[in-house]
């Protein structure tokens, strides 16, 4: 099936499909949203203690989601992973360490004797929550701004400027992007909760919080949208790379099924901001979750498709990749294209898992009942 | 340019992070089994204190996985941050088996992990006990496939280096999961869990009797663990010497260097223990090459090659080359490999400047001598051989360690079995001690696999000076001590919540 399938086709494929775990990516980062609201939204340590509860049966999703998105595109994408990661070292590595002390904190915040003490952890849980995510939407910014490297003939990359990644954080357009996911992911935590805990008083100070950063996130989902419509791109053609006025908007006027997936996307957050602010629905999660996968993969695939740059050049735009001169072979390609009819099924058990898990909403009894609770 | 330096850190960061990772995998791999089979025993007996049981081995698992999962990220990015060459220039295999491994076990894992910890009253007990395997087959998955990855670095198969994209490219996906070191790898490393696992709960379970407390709760835990640590040591007796058998077919050099042999011998014996000469050195050189030793006669030759009359080719053969045995000498190798790399330019260059003619001279060229590509970026031929000290006495380490263990589990289950486990005070004593060796042993394995692989980053293809990012040393220097410094800190506070965990004992864990 996959072996007949022409090299440009299992590229685009690829492309959608690590749009795809992108887009779930960053649905799943309600978890980091909802770690910098503990101190927000919970009133006494009870509360925070539920709060963490909510959120520690998920944070295992978003981690592995993240390292999913970096094992797709190094199977699929090599020379963007090689480039990338090697050149904005220091972003990359930041990124890492925000995740690296998000991973034992769960566990480790109310156990006896834990060396670095409650408040320790939960500063980590803190800065996971908003330099990490902050600092994943300059990374992903960076698609679309582009990155200052150079490859040779033989395909070995090097970085230009000393800065290593940090020149990132100076574009606004990176800086828009990142603190639109940061909002973004507050919004969502605070529906995640509505929908997940039974508990009156923060259910009530989660829609005070809710309401905050949902205006935050309105303005700089807005702008980003204006910046990005109205910002130059990298085309490429026979001769090589170019940079084309207004290429993105081009790229939304010339496949409109990304422009339906992107306004669908939107309508669809607003509408759950919408119902759970005025009319009191616990269910806005679901709409804002599949809202939020639709405007991401949009915003993707709008690199990989229409002969677009996937990560340009600054120091020397022919150095530029696009997903032709930077994937695996044909072979690895389709191989792995078997391997991605397992998507499906390990969605569907993780569906089966979170209803199996969440049919009843948490309560303070509960937590506090459960010795072994986070 | 000389990048000496950076290689050197980033080889020292890369092990850093590694050997931290693979302080927390082994409990994971082993453990998890471990719970699974005591949640089975309460799912079939219905007794609450197994189920007792099961719930705090399976604290102390999590406070484990924990530090496991903060250390095994850095290890998925780290390729690319900073071994980029490496990651463009065999991405096309090697990614391959990480992604496979992200989406068949790191989401099963996380995903049941969730249900084994907080689902106890949430779905059926059958579910739960479904769960926790589901948590131990994910663990073992995820093992199953970096080790693939791992194996295919020491033996690289089903790949062609294609001359357009300047890389290996794969040929055969089949080739590379069957790999045989792969395989043997993977036996051998995921039962090194297993004993781990074992060593953990008998040493814990020895502690408890000797301050006379949670007696039969220890006596139980010891009966399943030291019944699982006896079978999984013999099998990791079985496969450590599998390993060995096929790193004498693919990595001589490797071997020679875990054996300390200069010059190669039909009928070689085997160092059962033995003091390296450091005065001695490759070439031709009058020293012994021990201070003492104590030799098992014709056992490398079996080992290695299954013959006792086998030659065993030592690292002046494989330097200097041994015409009697088909041996070339690596000055040979590093003269082809450079015609293979002139060529490659010359194909780059003809290519570009449309001579088509010319590209096709040069392509036959290349093609001719592509198998010693790798050899041309060496320096000096004795670079072929592995740092042979560490190489040498971590093997011995690690076989003398494994062949205590399962004496240990076979004591230890004997006297259970008779009902005298807890008299025996210098056994309970010894087996708490064995915990650290457990981890000394498993770090001594790796060190032998990664450390012996050495100059290659890909076996006879890709030496490590070529493999690494183009970064400024004092990137990798920061990086590297954030890393020695955050988890250090987290493993003081793991041991300091375990042992915490551990006094408190099951009734209040
Ligand atoms: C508890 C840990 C433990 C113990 C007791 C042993 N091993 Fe081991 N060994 C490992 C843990 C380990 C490991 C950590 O799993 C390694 C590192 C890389 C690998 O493939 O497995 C390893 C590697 C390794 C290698 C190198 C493989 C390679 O370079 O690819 C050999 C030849 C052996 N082992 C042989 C043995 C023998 C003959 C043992 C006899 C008792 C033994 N090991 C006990
Ligand atoms: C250098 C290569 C390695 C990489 C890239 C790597 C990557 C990772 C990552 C990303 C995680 C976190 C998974 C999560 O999101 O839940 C992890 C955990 C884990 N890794 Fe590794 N790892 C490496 C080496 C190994 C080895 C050699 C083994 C086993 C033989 C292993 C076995 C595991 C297991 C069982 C876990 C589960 C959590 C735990 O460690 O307790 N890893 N690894
Ligand atoms: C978790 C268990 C592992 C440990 C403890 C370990 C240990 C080490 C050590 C000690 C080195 C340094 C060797 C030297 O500089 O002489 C090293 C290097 C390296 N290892 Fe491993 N390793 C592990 C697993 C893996 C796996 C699973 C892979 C690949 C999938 C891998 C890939 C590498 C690479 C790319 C380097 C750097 C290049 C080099 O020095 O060869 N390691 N490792």
């Amino acid at each position: 099936m996959f072996e007949n399938l022409s090299l440009l086709t299992l590229q685009q494929y690829w492309w959608f499909l690590v749009s795809l775990i992108g887009a779930l990516f960053i649905f799943t980062t309600f978890v980091q949203g909802g770690q910098t609201l503990l101190y927000k939204i919970a009133k006494n340590e009870k509360q925070r203690d539920v709060l963490v509860a909510s959120l520690g049966r998920k944070w295992e999703l978003a981690f592995t989601g993240l390292v999913m998105f970096g094992g797709a595109l190094f199977a699929a994408f090599p020379l963007f992973y090689a480039v990338s990661f090697s050149g904005a070292y220091y972003v990359w590595m930041a990124i890492l360490f925000c995740f690296i002390i998000q991973a034992v904190s769960y566990e480790y915040r109310k156990k006896p004797n834990n060396f670095l003490g409650k408040r320790t952890y939960e500063v980590f849980l803190f800065i996971n929550g908003s330099l990490g995510i902050i600092l994943i939407g300059i990374a992903l910014g960076t698609l679309f701004t582009g990155g200052n490297f150079i490859k040779n003939d033989m395909n070995l990359s090097a970085w230009t400027l000393q800065s290593r990644g940090l020149e990132a954080i100076l574009n606004p357009f990176n800086v828009a992007f990142g603190l639109t996911l940061f909002f973004l992911a507050r919004v969502q935590a605070s529906l995640y909760f509505l929908n997940n805990i039974a508990h009156k008083e923060i259910e009530i100070q989660t829609r005070i919080q809710l309401k905050n950063d949902a205006i935050f996130f309105v303005g700089f989902f807005v702008l980003l949208t204006i910046m990005l419509l109205t910002m130059s791109g990298f085309s490429y053609d026979m001769e090589g790379f170019y940079i084309e006025k207004y290429k993105f908007l081009s790229n939304f006027l010339a496949t409109p099924i990304l422009l339906i997936l992107f306004l669908l996307g939107t309508i669809m957050v607003l509408y759950a901001i919408f119902i759970s602010l005025f009319k009191n629905s616990t269910k806005g999660i679901w709409f804002s979750g599949i809202g939020t996968v639709l405007v991401t993969l949009s915003l993707l695939c709008l690199l990989g498709f229409n002969h677009t740059a996937i990560y340009p050049s600054l120091s020397d735009i022919q150095s530029s990749l696009n997903i032709e001169n930077s994937s695996g072979s044909h072979y690895t390609l389709s191989v792995m294209g078997y391997v991605s009819l397992m998507v499906p099924f390990v969605l569907g058990y993780i569906v089966i898992v979170w209803r199996a898990m969440d049919k009843t909403k948490i309560t303070s009894d509960e937590i506090q009942a459960d010795k072994h609770h986070y | 340019m000389d990048n000496t330096l950076l290689v050197e850190l980033s080889r020292a960061q890369f092990a850093l992070t590694a050997l931290y990772h693979w302080l927390f995998v082994p409990l994971t791999l082993g453990l998890s089994f471990i719970v699974a089979i005591m949640e089975t025993i309460y799912v079939k007996t219905n007794n609450p204190e197994w189920k007792k049981l099961t719930k705090f081995w399976m604290g102390l698992f999590a406070i484990n996985f924990a530090i496991g999962v903060a250390t095994g990220i850095i290890m998925e990015f780290e390729f690319g941050t900073n071994w980029s060459n490496y990651s463009w220039i065999v991405g096309d295999i090697f990614g391959a088996p990480l992604a496979i491994e992200g989406l068949m076990a790191f989401f099963m894992e996380s995903t049941f992990f969730a249900v084994m910890f907080f689902g106890w009253n949430k779905v059926s007990k059958k579910a739960h006990l479904l769960s926790t395997w589901l948590v131990a087959i994910g663990s073992n998955l995820s093992a199953l496939w970096i080790l693939i990855a791992n194996g295919w670095m020491q033996h690289p198969v089903g790949m062609e280096f294609s001359v357009d994209t300047a890389r290996f490219e794969m040929q055969n996906f089949f080739d590379v999961l069957f790999n045989p070191i792969g395989v043997s790898k993977v036996l051998h490393t995921v039962s090194s869990g297993y004993v781990m696992g074992s060593l953990f709960v008998v040493g814990i379970s020895s502690w408890y009797l000797l301050k006379k407390r949670d007696i039969l709760f220890a006596k139980r835990s010891i009966i399943v663990a030291a019944s699982f640590g006896l079978i999984t040591s013999i099998f990791l007796i079985t496969t450590g010497d599998e390993s060995a058998h096929e790193v004498a077919k693919k990595q001589p050099a490797k071997l020679a260097a875990m054996e300390g042999l200069y010059d190669g011998h039909k009928r070689a014996g085997i160092i059962a223990i033995g003091q390296l000469n450091t005065k001695k050195e490759i070439g031709d050189n009058n020293e012994d090459p021990f201070i003492w030793k104590i030799e098992v006669p014709y056992a490398l030759s079996f080992l290695g090659y299954r013959d006792i009359n086998a030659f065993v080719p030592g690292m002046n053969d494989l330097v200097y080359g041994n015409k009697e045995h088909g041996i070339e000498p690596v000055n040979e190798k590093i003269e082809k490999g450079k015609i293979a790399i002139k060529a490659l330019r010359s194909y780059k260059d003809s290519k570009k400047q449309n001579d088509l003619q010319n590209a096709k001279i040069a392509l036959k060229e290349f093609r001719k001598y592509e198998k010693y590509f790798g050899y041309g970026y060496i320096s000096d031929p004795k670079k072929i051989i592995p740092p042979i000290g560490i190489t040498f006495y971590s093997f011995h380490i690690m076989v003398g360690l494994g062949s205590w263990f399962a004496g240990l589990f076979l004591l230890m289950l004997y006297f259970s079995m008779i009902g005298k486990i807890e008299n025996k005070r210098l056994l309970l004593r010894a087996s708490l001690f064995s915990i650290p060796l457990g981890y000394i042993a498993g770090e001594a394995g790796w060190i032998v696999a990664e450390v012996g692989r050495q100059p290659w980053a890909i076996q006879d293809m890709l030496p490590v000076g070529m493999a690494t990012s183009q970064l400024d040393t004092t990137a990798v220097i920061i990086t590297m001590s954030l890393f020695t410094i955050i988890f250090t800190a987290l493993l003081i506070a793991e041991i300091k919540i375990m042992i915490t965990q551990i006094k408190l004992g099951q009734e209040e864990a």
